[in-house]
Parts: C-alpha cells; structure tokens; sequence
C-alpha cells in the first residue's frame, strides 16, 4: 500500500542531507491515525443508537395511557409512573424556583459585583470543586441537613428535601452558565450605561440581563434536565420507591414523601422479573422524552439568543 | 555575477555557484474561493541573497511569500495558479509533497512562536521528525549558534521556549528553521511583534545567514527593507468591482535602484512616504 | 421616549431632574449584598458536606476503629458479625473506574481531536451536539443498558460471566463519561493557536505529527483537566454500578463477578430502612467521605497540574 499521495521526492538534494524524512511510512501512520480518530468519533455514535434501538425496542409497546395514568403495582401489566411522573414534575418545579434565583444571582454577583480579592477566588475555587463532587455525596448532605436536621420544616424526605438537594446539586452549573452569558456582554454596554449615570445594578438590570437572560436561561434548562435524570442523591435521602398517592396542589405538598421517574425507573430495573424490565424500558422513553422536550427547548432558546444577535 | 550588474552591494560569494535563482515565479495568481487576491506574479529570487517584499498592509506579500512553501495549501479556499519553481522545480506540481518542500523552506513567522516545549526540543523536534542521522546535541548547539541565541540560553536548555523575552523567542524559531537545513529561509515580519533593540539584533543575524542561506523577507518596514535587503519587490493592491483587494507586483529591482531611481510611479509615491 | 433638556438649558429645568440617588444607592447595596449571601450558599454547600461527613465518620469510628476500617478484607457492617474492610467496596470502585477509564480517555481523547484537527466544520457542528447528547443520558438508562443489553451480549462469548459483574458496568461507564472527556479535550485542542500549528508545519510535518508532537502537548493542561475530571466521574458513579455490577462486596479483581462499589454501598443502605442512630448508617458516611477525599485530591491535583502546566498565549 502506497499510503503517500505523491510519487516520492523530486525535488532535487543539493545539499549533501543528513535527513532521512522517511515519508512515505509517515504518511502511512497519518492515515492509520486519522482513522483511529474517527472510529473512537462513531463509537460514540454506534452507542447512543444501540441504546436508543435498545430501550425503544423493549418498551414502546408498553406505552399506553394506562401506563402513564396508573399508580405502581405488585404486578407488573397494571403497574404504571402517574407518582414518579407527577413527583418529577414537583421536583422539577422546586429545584426550579430555588436554583434559578440563587444561581443567577451568586453569577451576577460574582461577574458584575464581586470585588477581586481572595475572597471571590475562594467562591470560584470552591465552585469549581463542587462540579466534581459526586451526586451521591449531595444525597448524603441533604439526608443529614435537609431530611434530618430541618425535618420539622422540610417533612422528613420530601420533595422540598429532594429539590433542595437537587438544587444545590445544579447551582454550580447555573453559576457557570449565568457568568458565561454576561461575559459574553459586550463591555461598551456596561460602559455606556454608567456614562448615562446608571448605577450599576440598574446597568445589569436594565442592559445586561435583557442581552444575557437567552443564555441564563439556556444553561438553566440544561442544568435541570440534569436534575430530572439525578437518582443516587434522592435515594440517599431517603426518597421512597412506592408512592400510590398523589401530593396535593399546596404547600403541605412539599412536605410529603414522592418518588420520581428515576427512582421508578430503578426500582422496576431491579426487579428480576423481565416484565418489569419491559417497564422500566418504557419508564425510560416517558423519561427521554421529558428531557428532549427540556434540551429542545433550550436548543431554540439558544438558536433564538445567537440569531438575536447578529 | 548577479543577475543584475549594476548590484553595487555585489558580493563575491563562494556559495553562489549558480546564477539561476533559487525560486521563481511564474504567473503566479492567488485565489480564496473564486475571490482572486493576487493578480500574475513573475519573480526570480537570486541565491544567498536577503530579498525584501515591501508594499501597504493587504496588498498581499505574506500571500505571496506563502506560495514559496506551499503554506498557503493549509488555508482552506485557498488557490493557487501559475508556477513556483525551485532550482527548475515546479513546488506546485501533482508530484510535489508540500512536506517536503516545507522542510527544504523553513520559515519564520511574524509573532515569534516557540512551541510550549524546552528549548532543546524546540530545535530537535523538527529534526527528529524528519529524520536526522547526526549527533542532535550538536545540532542543537550549532542551531543556536547560528541564530545568535546559544551564549544566552546554553544554560537552561530545559526550560520552556515560551520562558524567553519576545526578541530570544524569535531568534529560537529562527534556530528551529536553521535546524532542519533549510537552502532558503521564509521571513513573515519577523521583527513586527519585537522591540528595536531585538529588532537590530535579528537584521544582524539575517546578514550572518544570507552566506548560507537564500533569504525572503515580508516587512512592512521600509527602512528595514532598505537597511538589510538585497533586492525588493514592491506589491501594491488595487480595488476590485466586487469591492475587494487585488494585490500585484509592482517592480522588482536591487534595493537602491527602488528606493533612489524607482521605475514606477507608484513605488515612488510609497518609498517617499505618500501613502501606505 | 422622553425628550430630554439639553444639557445647557439644565440649570434653568433642574427642577426637573430628580433622581432618586439615595434609593438607588440604598437598593443597590441591597441587592449585593443579598447577591453575595447567595453566592455564599455554595460555600456553605462545601462546608455543609464536610461538616456533615466529618460528624458522622467521627461517630462511626468512636464505634469502629479505623485500624479495622483500614485492614479488614470483608465488608459485612449489615450482618451481626460485622466486618468493615473498606478495601473491599474500594477495590470495586477502583476496578469498574479502571475499566471505565480504558474506554473513556482514548477514546474521549481520539474523539476530541477528530472533532477539533479532522472534522470540517459542518461535521463538527452536528457531530459536537450528537455527542453531547450522549453526555446527557440519565445514568439509570446506562445502568438498564448496561445490564440487559451489554451484559448479555458479553456472555455469549465471556465464559463464567455472572448476570451483575464489573466489566459490563465499567465498559457502560466508559461510554457515559466519554462525551465528557471529548467535549473538554476538544476545548482545550481547539484553543491552542493557530500559529503554533502553522510553526509546526513550516518544519516539514504531517498533520499527524504536528497534532501529536505540538499541539496536545500544547493543550497538555486542558486535556489533563479533563481526565481527572472523568477519573473524579468514575470514582463517583452510582447508578451504572449499583444496577449492572451488583451488590456483593467482594474483595477481587475478577471483572466477570459481582462486586459492590462505594457508592452503590450507600444505595444499598440507603434503600433498606436503616434507623438512623444504628451503626450501618454511619457507615454511609464513613464511605462517603473516603469518596469525597478521592475527588478532592484529584480536583487538588487537577487544580495544581493546571497552574503548573498552563501556557499563556498571547
């Protein structure tokens, strides 16, 4: 195999060389590497469809409203994720409400306000530190704080517990994303602002948020779904695996017990009966689904912010 | 001697046992897509000479000095026809690896560009790469020689190439390009990113080379370009209907006859200072 | 909009301009001040999780000595005649992220300089997302994939592999940190200069050897970043493991048996009812601050190899 595309040197050695360039092998181990780089490119590929092909294949004939709309069940053709559907969808709108203020503010004040001092490099190490810590270790803090300590407010394991947990799981995300999407504001913004004699919260309330919220948003959506596929930290706080009732429409329902799509997920995997399998596999398309609805909708955010700003 | 007697910086060269020149262009035209941005370029480049492109910024000399080592080929879009000859070679020919031509052409860019490597690697990695037989040390110490660097780095060869000053890195890429021996050395504004003191330094060092090597320069310095060169050419670019630049080789001429005795119109009006 | 006075005719309106400077300035140190209390939450998240290991490890070993924790080869804290080796959940974790790692880093690693070297643009552009899709797979859906999917496909040609075992859950993990190592390896080989690839070629390099010979080395800081973070992952994991390599701690090195990590320890505890004041409770914690001082030493390292090996580009 002549692996070089040219028919060897012509070019004529005036200088008496010392150099033995050797091309052709060369060329040879270029292509053998441009290879390698593409196949380690669609194993990645070949994967997530086999994973798709797999769980698609076990658990769409599954589907049905009975599934969606039922509680679960010793048995496995009447058992349905109403509870982990619903106490998802909780979770989601907790985690939501408690992450996005906290995360866009600690982002704001970090971009916008913070001094540059020891002080602010310390949050940001810290912040940085946070991202590797494993989601279970988040479980371990929430059980201690939240489901023990504060358990007269949060109700024991609840779904205030788990958004909780959840919420200081994704903050960092949110943190990182928010300060992303005000870099990303032009400075002369800030500039002409103060120079009509803004302060600089009403410059970041009036000029830079309306420019950055696209982005914020962005990443807070993604940090969310993150959120929705999370089942180690709510397990170790405690989050049970049967629920056959559904949390009422107020406040006392966030200090009730929940389980969540993951969990169920989970639960029906570790069953040995395949017809459980056959719904866990379902459980998991109901679960992709929410989480394509979710990165849709920032991927359109996203495509909305860059188009908005040419 | 030279192609041209009225040379009177003519040297008597050992080395220059040829007349045909080292490089030359034959209709060169330069395209990005089907945009043309260098209109038929002719040149011939005399051996062991120091040639000067010169003319205001986007007229396209770096371009051009680019078709000399097939560089340009890494610039996706980019085109070039006509023919560039070395030593009667024709470097864009199908047969032609760009590779090898690279390591024939060595070139130094305009911000100095070690590689986040040792100073000691920084010269032997295109070296080992290429296949040198000899002793690498030796290479090494000899590269730096040449390029007037060694007194200040032969201490602390382990260290990083980007712990040098802006001048010495400079100098250390002009060692990395002397290392794979070269016959003709590329220069992009070399001294464009550096201070005068460096700069003076590197036009020492380009006289010291020109001996041993076929030198190019791109400079946008016309007293650098008279100062240190040989030969200049002078580019200019004109607007195009599509309201882009086209760039052309004015004239070509020893140094003293285009900054004295200009032929044309044009290059008189940039060597005095008119515009550009 | 409002018309405003020019500014020559002010003295004579200044009546009409009034702004509220002290409510501005009062509301502004008001929302900073509230702004830096959040940011402050993530710091007492860290504290919150050191705070809250430290007391319950401190409990569990007033009950178990840490020469027992350290030297024990059985883990047993749920049975009456308890033993509590911690090599033994350790030694899974290490196996499965072993495992893991050979899957992720190369291939992570290759990926990201396809993308970044290879890939034209428009490949890369779906390409990047595609992977990233990847990234965002719940781990309980690898978990499921691991072990009814993978693990019956390693049998057909695995003698003696059990239906939970290390290999399958590790391979899994692999492929689920993979996208991570790629997306910032890609990163960081995307960042170095152009130049540095053109000072390469103008010695006479292929695009392989520039790639290899100057530009990872380049990107050298990122790249590592991107492995501890992907070790830190592994180490980490819960769900892939807890599913597919089961829940028998067994000190081994055996990829084709079952096997019980740390993190899926503390599942296990966590999904039993455990009364809070017993000693196999504790024990989560004792496990979990050993796998919180892992990834802390690893974001040290990662945190000093960046300082040490960062190169600034102009």
């Amino acid at each position: 195999m002549s692996s070089s595309p040219y028919s060897g040197s012509e070019l004529p050695d005036i200088a008496n060389s010392d150099f033995q360039p050797n091309l052709s092998k060369r060329y040879a181990l270029d292509q053998v590497f441009e290879q390698l780089t593409w196949i380690a490119t669609f194993i990645g590929l070949l994967v997530l469809c086999l994973l798709l092909y797999d769980i698609i294949s076990d658990g769409a004939s599954r589907l049905s409203w009975q599934f969606i709309s039922s509680f679960p069940s010793r048995r496995p053709a009447t058992a349905g994720l109403l509870s982990a559907l619903v106490g998802s969808i909780w979770l989601l709108c907790v985690t939501a409400v408690l992450a996005f203020p906290v995360g866009v503010g600690s982002g704001i004040f970090l971009e916008e306000f913070a001094p540059d001092n020891f002080f602010t490099q310390l949050i940001e190490i810290n912040i940085g530190n946070l991202a590797a810590v494993p989601s279970i270790i988040y479980g371990l803090l929430g059980l201690q704080v939240f489901a023990r300590l504060m358990r007269p407010i949060t109700g024991g394991p609840s779904i205030l517990t788990g958004g909780l947990t959840l919420a200081l799981l994704i903050l960092p995300i949110i943190i990182v994303a928010t300060r992303e999407a005000l870099r990303a504001v032009p400075n002369s913004l800030r500039q002409g602002g103060f120079a009509v004699g803004a302060t600089r919260w009403q410059v970041v309330r009036d000029l830079i948020l309306p420019q950055a919220i696209p982005g914020v948003l962005t990443g807070t959506i993604l940090a969310l779904s993150r959120a929705i596929g999370e089942t180690a930290p709510l397990i170790t706080i405690g989050a049970l695996t049967f629920i056959a009732f559904l949390p009422p429409l107020s406040l006392e329902g966030l200090q009730t017990d929940f389980t969540a799509l993951p969990i169920q997920v989970y639960n029906w995997v570790s069953r040995p009966q395949p017809a459980f399998h056959t719904n866990a596999a379902a459980g998991i398309i109901v679960l992709m689904l929410v989480l394509l609805l979710m990165n849709t909708t920032a991927v359109l955010l996203r495509n909305k912010f860059q188009k908005g700003r040419m | 001697m030279m192609s041209n007697m009225t040379n009177p910086t003519m040297i008597s060269d050992s080395h220059a046992h040829t007349q045909e020149p080292a490089l030359k262009m034959e209709g060169v035209s330069i395209y990005y897509g089907s945009t043309p941005a260098i209109r038929e370029v002719y040149l011939d480049i005399p051996p062991h000479q120091i040639t000067a492109f010169i003319g205001p910024s986007g007229c396209g000399k770096s371009t051009v000095l680019r078709c000399f080592n097939r560089t340009n080929d890494l610039i996706p879009g980019a085109q070039v026809k006509g023919n560039v000859f070395f030593h009667g070679v024709n470097l864009y020919s199908k047969k032609i690896d760009p590779v090898e031509v690279r390591r024939r052409i060595g070139m130094v860019f305009q911000k100095p560009n070690p590689f986040p490597k040792s100073i000691y690697e920084n010269i032997a990695f295109g070296a080992r790469i290429n296949g040198y037989q000899g002793n690498m040390d030796q290479l090494v110490e000899n590269s730096l020689r040449k390029a007037a660097i060694w007194d200040e780095v032969k201490d602390k060869l382990k260290e990083s190439g980007l712990s040098l000053s802006g001048g010495q890195q400079q100098r250390l890429c002009i060692a990395r390009a002397i290392a794979i021996q070269p016959e003709v050395i590329l220069m992009d504004e070399p001294c464009s990113a550096l201070d005068p003191i460096s700069t003076l330094r590197i036009e020492e060092l380009m006289q010291e080379l020109k001996a041993q090597y076929t030198i190019v320069i791109v400079t946008h310095n016309m007293q650098q370009a008279s100062r240190v060169s040989d030969k200049t050419a002078f580019f200019n670019a004109e607007a195009t209907e599509q309201g882009g630049k086209l760039g052309y080789l004015v004239e070509y001429n020893d140094t003293v006859n285009i900054f004295t005795n200009p032929k044309q119109e044009y290059t008189r009006d940039y060597v005095s200072g008119r515009f550009g | 909009m409002k018309s405003h006075p020019s500014p020559l005719a002010r003295s004579q309106d200044a009546q009409m301009w009034q702004p509220k400077r002290n409510l501005s300035k009062w509301s502004e140190q008001l929302v900073k001040y509230i702004f830096a209390a959040f940011a402050l939450i993530s710091v007492a998240t860290t504290l919150g999780i050191v705070f809250t290991l430290i007391f319950e490890t401190f409990e569990f070993f007033r009950e178990v000595p840490i020469f027992r924790f350290l030297t024990e080869t059985q883990w047993t804290p749920l049975f009456t005649n308890a033993k509590f080796g911690i090599w033994v959940l350790v030694s899974a974790t290490f196996m499965t992220s072993v495992i893991a790692l050979f899957v992720a880093l190369p291939v992570g690693l290759l990926a990201a300089i396809c993308l970044s070297e290879y890939a034209s643009p428009r490949v890369r552009q779906w390409l990047k997302p595609t992977l990233e899709i990847l990234a965002g797979v719940p781990t309980v859906v690898y978990g499921y994939f691991a072990l009814l999917f993978i693990t019956p496909i390693l049998q057909t040609f695995i003698p003696g592999l059990k239906t939970f075992n290390g290999l399958s859950a590790g391979l899994v993990m692999g492929i689920a940190i993979l996208p991570f190592v790629a997306s910032l390896s890609e990163d960081a080989i995307y960042a170095v200069p152009q130049s540095l690839r053109q000072g390469s070629y103008a010695l006479g390099t292929t695009k392989r050897e520039t790639i290899t010979g100057v530009v990872l080395p380049a990107a050298l800081s990122g790249i590592v970043a991107s492995f501890v973070l992907a070790v830190a992952r592994a180490v980490g994991e819960t769900m892939i493991v807890t599913i597919a390599a089961g829940s028998n701690p067994t000190l081994t090195f055996d990829p084709r048996v079952p096997v019980q990590t740390m993190t899926a320890f503390i599942v296990q505890v966590s999904l039993g009812d455990t009364p809070a004041t017993s000693l196999a409770f504790k024990t989560i914690f004792a496990v979990g601050m050993m796998l919180f001082l892992m990834t802390f030493v690893l974001n040290i390292f990662s945190f000093w190899f960046v300082r040490r090996f960062q190169e600034k580009y102009e």
